[in-house]
């Protein structure tokens, strides 16, 4: 587990917030190696549309921050294509709702290349993209298909909940030789502010982050989620003394099955909580897994507190579409009590 | 001062290309130009057009207000673009389809549609897109480009069954035709040779993308010329160009002279005088002076001028359509703040039947709003 923003004092760490953290990581590496490029749609002059790319632009240059016609299979087959001359593309998808046009891309190609050419040529490339809901935002603004992505190999797929593991996750994925898809949580874009190092570091792609110890149940989730995760245990901690692990999974591909057993393991009851639609989301596969791996401390069936499995709704229900603390409370207890 | 070219035409501000081809049949003053050929348009149609252009202005006027009020959510305003949007609309017969887009307000109020239904997705309310069953609108599509293979399809489909009396009208932007989706579509109406007229509303900017980096095309129009389909290019703002032109490509995709190809794709020059979105601010990425060389050019102004000088408007009667657009405007506005709904939608028209496992979902859902209260799913999740 990496060491936590608290742990960063002074001036050599700056508050920043989750997108501003983004932006900051990819100052840091645009400043480091000059072969790392960003490209897509209003990337540049515009900063991207939730400012992500602020500034860098005006830092780097139209040719390294690089505002591309609208054509998301044309960004990422190109940033394929100059992942090939040794550049490190990484390309902004602007919504994760928009990314299909690219999936033929994605999975055909930038996954499998390496295998397709027995190990000659590779794809290291970062595709960047916010995903999520709770923004108030228009249809197909607020999806959560890591699934998609999870479920193809030769993917690594991340996902930050805090603006200190966002910078240092951002680095690692530019720094692995594998496309990795980050997936960024826009509700908590400017959620809050933490500590982030000015200098370069790195938070490990094969890591989950344990947020809260406990004892009576693990609770499994990341990005977005993470935060109403937390409430929700500090709440029945107060309220009905059940004290919840939670554990943040950070990257969602590979998974982190050692952190995942051994929490499960110590508390013998798990519960997932993603946003996207419970059938064939990835509770799935941490539900499996842990059955796999350590079925005779099982206690009690695996809780999934999940999207239903229908569309996003339009914003006047999406609060009752997402997991909210209230959801999660009452699915751990429903765990804990069986 | 706009100069006027060879052909009679007005010059579109810089950096767009002047060319000869541009329809145009007014002026920037609204006046008709020495060889243009006005559409045969009753002083009842000028009116209308007038009227729902002048409602359109109002409605985005209020729309934007009432984003920034908190009373809607992001919204895509069209001022600039409502003259082109309503004569489009207006050319098509009752029976002919419109694809729109998330900026084509106008165009769907003007095929039949509600205003109260325009402004309830806003509000969050997807009842908004239930569209009337007399109504041959399309709910409007938000992923760029992929309502041009579709709209191809149902005019394929028309055709298909000896139905070319009917037309399909589908709307596009300037970005759009970086998308795959904008190519195979054409490709397609030009192989398939099917009743489908395609608006590319060229508005310069795709959010903060200008149209000479979307494409090393001089003109979206003569993209037409790689599917093998015709192409105009016409003054977006001036509303009887594009009544015009619009007519003339809908009756060739229904009764094409011999020879003739039925698709065409028009690109309709426009601005898009304001930000892409409500959560968009231009300012960051273009000049503000560009927006007024536009402004001089305004399609409510042109088409007012043109009917104050054909002697169909006076002030007392423009001032009654004000108050009657203002009246509809206000009472859609009042009706979409009483639409209700009920989480029960979530799951509703997923399938034709709510499958077993989702209703359970809904049932779970509802056992929790009963023990916590709905308040406790408002609870912000930051």
């Amino acid at each position: 587990m990496s060491s936590t923003a608290s742990t960063q004092t002074g001036q050599n760490a700056q508050r920043l917030t989750l997108v501003e953290a983004i932006q900051d990581g990819l100052y840091t590496e645009m400043a480091q190696d000059d072969n790392v490029v960003v490209l897509g749609e209003d990337v540049g002059k515009n900063g991207g549309v939730f400012r992500a790319t602020d500034q860098l632009y005006e830092e780097f240059g139209e040719d390294r921050v690089i505002d591309t016609p609208l054509a998301e299979a044309g960004i990422i087959g190109a940033s394929i294509g100059l992942a090939q001359t040794g550049m490190k593309p990484v390309p902004e998808m602007q919504f994760m709702g928009f990314m299909y046009p690219a999936f033929d891309q994605i999975v055909s190609h930038a996954a499998r290349l390496r295998s397709r050419s027995q190990g000659q040529y590779s794809v290291p490339m970062v595709i960047r993209a916010p995903y999520g809901g709770g923004i108030r935002a228009p249809e197909h603004h607020s999806e959560s298909k890591e699934a998609f992505f999870v479920h193809e190999p030769g993917l690594k797929v991340v996902s930050p909940s805090t603006p200190y593991d966002a910078k240092g996750l951002l680095a690692a994925s530019i720094h692995d030789p594998d496309p990795v898809i980050f997936l960024e949580p826009k509700l908590i874009y400017r959620a809050f502010r933490e500590d982030v190092p000015t200098k370069p570091y790195e938070v490990s792609l094969s890591e989950a982050a344990v947020r809260r110890e406990g004892t009576d149940i693990s609770v499994y989730t990341w990005g977005a989620m993470t935060r109403p995760a937390l409430i929700a245990a500090e709440n029945l901690s107060q309220s009905h003394g059940i004290d919840a692990e939670i554990i943040d999974l950070r990257t969602l591909s590979p998974l982190d099955i050692e952190t995942i057993t051994d929490s499960f393991k110590k508390t013998g009851r798990a519960a997932i909580v993603h946003e996207a639609p419970k059938t064939g989301g990835l509770g799935a596969e941490i539900a499996t897994t842990i059955q796999e791996e350590a079925l005779v401390h099982q206690e009690a069936p695996i809780k999934r507190i999940a999207g239903f499995d229908a569309p996003m709704p339009l914003h006047s229900l999406e609060d009752y579409y997402l997991p909210q603390a209230v959801r999660i409370q009452d699915g751990i207890r429903e765990t804990v009590d069986f | 001062m706009n100069m006027k070219n060879e052909a009679g035409n007005t010059d579109l501000p810089a950096p767009v290309r002047q060319d000869s081809d541009l329809v145009q049949v007014l002026d920037a003053e609204g006046n008709v130009l020495p060889q243009a050929s006005v559409p045969p348009l009753s002083d009842r149609q000028l009116l209308e057009l007038y009227e729902t252009i002048k409602l359109a202005r109002h409605f985005d006027q209020r729309a934007i207000s009432f984003q920034r009020q908190g009373r809607l959510a992001t919204y895509a305003p069209m001022t600039g673009q409502e003259g082109s949007q309503v004569a489009t609309s207006l050319a098509l017969a009752e029976q002919d389809w419109l694809f729109p887009t998330y900026r084509e307000h106008a165009a769907k109020y003007a095929h039949g549609m509600e205003l109260e239904s325009l402004f309830e997705p806003l509000r969050g309310y997807r009842e908004g897109y239930a569209i009337p069953e007399d109504v041959n609108v399309m709910p409007e599509y938000i992923p760029i480009a992929t309502q041009v293979p579709q709209a191809m399809g149902m005019a394929w489909g028309h055709k298909l069954q000896g139905k070319t009396d009917t037309a399909v009208l589908c709307h596009l932007g300037d970005g759009a035709t970086s998308e795959g989706d904008f190519h195979e579509g054409l490709n397609f109406a030009g192989v398939f040779d099917v009743p489908a007229v395609f608006v590319c509303n060229n508005n310069q900017w795709a959010i903060s993308v200008p149209r000479e980096q979307q494409t090393a095309s001089e003109t979206i129009a003569e993209k037409a010329q790689a599917y093998g389909i015709d192409g105009v290019r016409v003054d977006g703002l001036d509303p009887l160009a594009v009544y015009k032109v619009a007519s003339e490509a809908l009756e060739k995709a229904r009764n094409p002279d011999p020879g003739e190809r039925r698709p065409t794709l028009i690109e309709s020059v426009q601005y898009r005088f304001g930000a892409h979105t409500t959560a968009d601010d231009p300012s960051v990425y273009r000049d503000e002076s560009e927006e007024e060389a536009w402004r001089d050019r305004d399609p409510v102004d042109r088409i007012e001028k043109y009917l104050y000088n054909e002697g169909i408007l006076d002030s007392a009667l423009e001032s009654e359509i004000q108050d009657r657009i203002e009246q509809e405007v206000s009472e859609a506005i009042e009706t979409a703040e009483q639409t209700e709904t009920s989480p029960d939608n979530i799951v509703e028209h997923v399938y034709d039947e709510v499958p077993a496992r989702l209703e359970e979902q809904r049932d779970e859902l509802n056992r929790l709003r009963e023990k916590y209260d709905d308040g406790a799913f408002s609870e912000v999740l930051e």
